[in-house]
């Protein structure tokens, strides 16, 4: 009873036949082979899967594969533009966003949901805006100043970029 | 680098020490690149999933595999039966009255805690493995379950371990000074009863296991979430009887642990056995849910503190009866935490007498063990708490309180009441710095105003010192030591191999930082390796804020071998004598700096060899363990503000300040992360956390639904700042700072709502101090009424007049 479906994972198609109740956390990690989407619950509650489904953050431990079949996902793999990091990651690594790292990944994917809706959120929206996610390492003061340093680093580029026009 | 660390031995400023330089390990991290035990797939893997006791004791009549077996994709069942030979799981300590019982990989007979592993299925992907599980059949009969550790010491109740026919584990006694005396001569005697709760340390990486093994070489491979490697390897070698030298451990990235990966775990012994049986990768995730229930828990302690005290605020003696809840079976560490406690009952004063008394108890639950801070936070907490009543029930400002009995600067090395030699501090000046941060007269005042207004506000002050560095080999159950090697590979770039095994520290960035100071080289040019029992000499591993003080040091002491190596034969080659060599820049330079020889130049010619001094050894390498000779003893002051809800019970952190000192500092973004996280941790026990089992042994808070890991938004943002008291135990100055945070901030936050609550009549609440239990606190307060005072306190129920008037009162003890 195994279903095809084709995923846009970056940019990337991947086809697969599937049970249907293949987790899509476990389709990106088993069938793409993209590990940087971690498991750290597997009941929505962690955020450690949080990847982009067509845009907006969603906790892929509690998607299913066949529904995402023709969607774009998008995962912390996704993000840097050849060496160049994305201004997310930028702001973690800078601020010293990260400890363990393994909330990382979801952490950032989930405040560049936040940004594309917020782009300067104040840091009480910045900690109401990634209130899904857990950390257990830097008691998210720094979290909170990586996506501050990524706010105005994105604003930035896009003042300029809307400059050159 | 010197004693102070502000300058290098070759007299250079330090370059990279104490720079806020960005983690070397973070690109990987924060592109989903590196590798946690799970990312790793290999072909032919197999997976493994535990079937697990659905209750907390019982006697096991049968169990059928058959159904499962037939699955197709599964390709193994095993029961305890099958792993009867599989050594049983290691308990470290030892002690004259500890009892052991035998800890098996897989339970055979009897389950004696919820999620305690009766079975084990391998099969050829997870989702297959998982629905065998729930096709094992067991039979069980429940018996009746110890949970209340007070009741599990009395006569009349069932036993964990039927042959102890007690369900005492230990008992153990610090005794020092004459307490007899001084409870007798006390002006004030106070006491409480405090509950230390069971916490989850959560880790956001569960534990995973991969094992292989290859019969033909007689190697097995383990991968796992682990923070001892080298120990682990040692132990899995004892439990699936090969020779030590088969077997290897690779600690990969692991995604944090607090102590929980402290540990040596079924899993660890089932995956390996399972890969040998069967000729196959196996590998095994732990499941969040099985995160609740076979992850160690921490705390879980019952004290009755007491405090004898002069009538002018000076400590006369402490008295603690101490029951720990150790669960079912002992872990690696089960029976130390409760004795680090004993140990830290000084905190930061002057006591004259002491007695600590602790008795272990076995109760159906998961065991307990080390969480970040492993016993000190729990002896923080009493010696914080009692310290406040203590003030209060002699109507002190508990600041002015605690300057009194501190020890001052210039009696260090203090030795305490409990037997350790404190290094260095100065609790004063610690104090003042936190207090001017904090605004703390103003918050005062402001306090003062909001009981005219029914506005509770409540200052919290702690003064801690904890117990770091750990330790010096005599005090650690299996070594204290821990090695490094520098290795200065031939084109001049570095390698070192630290024991410390890191899991989020950022010992690759912070070692770096300091070999480059030492070499005169960039940290770029260092590469740190950890976590491979086959690529790093035995180490001991990352925990007990150790990483940096005792890891770290190895490292430093190795590099300083390798730089008198490089002075004798940059001494040959530049025509001079080895003591006026200097290292710095990339360069060695002979005295007057006319001569000099490139660092990659030379290091090369100790591999070339061909121009070397008689009797030189060739290659750069060196290897140092270093024991050290002491415990550190960072501290710091701590001190919250809050506002209380007397209608709802709800309590608002509004500000939260930290002044710490672990010596001095190599890396200051990392220093104060860890001290986030730490406070982070130590608040969510204070306000939120709590492992809760229910009568039949059932856990309530199996999931992060019901088990509060504090999010973002429940803090406000950390003030922090530091005091610089450079340790004399190691060279490097440094004390250690990884458990801070969750020591100081546990007492601090539960002294400022009870401070916030004092004109009420609330003198202790216990932890978590979730909104009912403090609305509960005042209700009970409130002669028969729920309704908390009205606003208009009258005088009498100002702080200090009420402790003399209420219950609190001044009590003599005979």
């Amino acid at each position: 009873m195994k279903k095809n479906v084709t995923i846009s994972v970056n940019g990337i198609d991947q086809r697969a036949s599937v049970e249907p109740r293949l987790l899509l956390v476990h389709f990106l990690r088993e069938v793409a082979g993209l590990t940087g989407t971690h498991i750290g619950c597997e009941t929505s509650l962690c955020g450690a899967c949080t990847v982009l489904l067509d845009g907006r953050a969603v906790k892929s431990c509690t998607v299913l594969a066949v529904q995402a079949d023709g969607r774009k996902v998008t995962t912390v793999e996704g993000l840097a533009d050849g060496d160049k990091l994305h201004p997310i990651q930028e702001g973690f690594w800078e601020e010293h966003g990260l400890q363990c790292g393994f909330c990382t990944p979801g952490m950032i994917m989930c405040s560049h949901d936040l940004l594309e809706h917020h782009p300067s959120p104040s840091d009480s929206e910045i900690r109401e805006g990634i209130n899904g996610n857990l950390c257990r390492c830097t008691g998210y003061q720094h979290i909170v100043a990586a996506v501050r340093n990524a706010s105005r680093k994105m604003s930035k580029r896009a003042t300029a970029r809307a400059g050159a026009r | 680098m010197a004693k102070n660390g502000k300058a290098s031995s070759n007299g250079k400023a330090a370059h990279w020490v104490g720079k806020k330089l960005k983690r070397k390990e973070d690109p990987r991290l924060i592109q989903g690149i590196s590798h946690y035990t799970d990312d790793f797939k290999m072909a032919g893997m197999l997976y493994c999933v535990l079937v697990r006791s659905p209750h907390a004791h019982a006697e096991i009549k049968a169990i059928r595999t058959d159904a499962a077996r037939a699955l197709p994709g599964v390709v193994a069942v095993f029961t305890g039966e099958d792993t009867s030979a599989v050594g049983g799981i290691p308990c470290a300590m030892q002690m004259p009255d500890l009892k052991v019982p035998r800890h098996p990989v897989l339970a055979t007979g009897r389950v004696r805690y919820l999620g305690e592993p009766v079975a084990a299925i391998v099969a050829e992907d997870i989702y297959t493995a998982s629905d065998a599980a729930e096709l094992v059949e067991v039979d069980y009969e429940p018996l009746p379950v110890v949970i209340d550790m007070e009741k599990a010491l009395s006569s009349d109740t069932p036993y964990v371990h039927d042959q102890f026919n007690s369900n005492q584990a230990f008992t153990h006694t610090l005794k020092n000074g004459d307490i007899e005396a001084a409870f007798k001569k006390a002006d004030c005697i106070a006491s409480q009863r405090m509950l230390n709760q069971r916490l989850a340390p959560i880790a956001m990486e569960p534990r995973a296991v991969i094992a292989e093994y290859l019969p033909g070489e007689n190697r097995l491979t383990v991968w796992s979430s682990t923070q001892i490697p080298h120990l682990l390897k040692t132990q899995i070698s004892v439990m699936v009887g090969l020779p030590e030298t088969a077997v290897r451990v690779i600690a990969p990235e692991v995604g944090g642990g607090f102590g929980s990966k402290l540990n040596v775990y079924a899993e660890e012994g089932i995956v390996p056995w399972l890969a040998m049986k069967l000729g196959r990768l196996v590998k095994w995730n732990e499941t969040r849910r099985e995160n609740f229930l076979a992850t160690i828990h921490g705390r879980d302690t019952i004290n009755d503190v007491e405090l004898a005290l002069k009538k002018d605020g000076t400590i006369l003696g402490m008295r603690a009866r101490i029951l720990a809840d150790l669960g079912a079976y002992h872990q690696l560490l089960t029976p130390l935490i409760p004795q680090l406690t004993a140990l830290m009952h000084a905190g930061c004063y002057r006591i004259p007498a002491i007695q600590i008394d602790i008795v272990g108890v076995f109760t159906n639950k998961m065991s307990t063990d080390a969480y970040r801070g492993a016993g000190r936070p729990e002896a923080c907490y009493n010696v914080e708490r009692i310290m406040d009543i203590g003030a209060r029930e002699l109507g002190m400002d508990p600041v002015e309180f605690r300057l009194k009995n501190f020890p001052q600067p210039k009696e260090f090395p203090y030795t305490t009441i409990t037997g350790l030699t404190y290094d260095s501090a100065k609790y004063q000046e610690s104090l003042k710095k936190a207090l001017k941060l904090a605004g703390y007269d103003a918050l005062r005042k402001r306090q003062k105003a909001g009981w005219k207004s029914g506005k509770y506000y409540g200052i919290g002050v702690s003064t801690y010192v904890e117990i770091c560095a750990i330790g010096p080999s005599a005090a650690t159950p299996a070594g204290g030591w821990e090695s490094g090697t520098v290795r200065i590979e031939p084109t001049g770039k570095v390698t070192l191999l630290t024991g410390a095994s890191p899991h989020g520290q950022g010992e690759e960035t912070t070692f770096a930082q300091l070999i480059a100071d030492e070499l005169g080289i960039d940290p770029g040019d260092v590469n740190v390796i950890h976590g491979d029992t086959l690529a790093v000499p035995y180490g001991i591993g990352t925990f007990g804020s150790r990483g940096t003080a005792v890891g770290g040091t190895a490292a430093y002491l190795a590099t300083q071998k390798l730089k008198a190596k490089m002075a004798t034969l940059a001494a040959h080659l530049l025509g001079c004598k080895p003591a006026d060599i200097t290292i710095g820049r990339g360069r060695l330079s002979a005295k007057g700096g006319k001569k000099s020889i490139s660092f990659g130049e030379l290091v090369m010619s100790a591999y070339t060899a061909r121009n070397i001094p008689a009797g030189f050894e060739p290659g750069m390498e060196a290897t140092h363990f270093f024991e050290p000779s002491n415990f550190t003893f960072p501290f710091g002051t701590h001190i919250a503000s809050v506002e209380v809800d007397a209608e709802t019970g709800e309590v608002k952190i509004e500000k939260y300040v930290g002044v710490d000192d672990c010596g001095n500092v190599i890396n200051p973004l990392i220093v104060d992360g860890q001290i986030h996280g730490g406070i982070a941790q130590g608040l969510g026990q204070a306000m939120w956390e709590e492992v809760i089992y229910n009568e039949d042994g059932q856990l309530i808070t199996g999931s992060l639904m019901d088990y509060v890991i504090p999010k973002a938004h429940f803090f406000p943002e950390f003030t922090l700042d530091r005091t610089v008291t450079p340790s004399p135990v190691n060279p490097m100055g440094v004390k250690g700072v990884g458990e801070a945070g969750t020591i100081a901030s546990t007492p601090c936050m539960v002294n400022a709502v009870c401070d916030a609550l004092a004109p009420l009549g609330v003198r202790h609440i216990d932890m978590p101090l979730k909104p009912e239990r403090v609305w509960k606190a005042i209700a009970a307060e409130q002669s028969g009424g729920m309704d908390p005072l009205p606003p208009e306190l009258s005088s009498a129920a100002k702080r200090g007049t009420s402790a003399k008037a209420g219950k609190s009162s001044t009590r003599r003890r005979p």
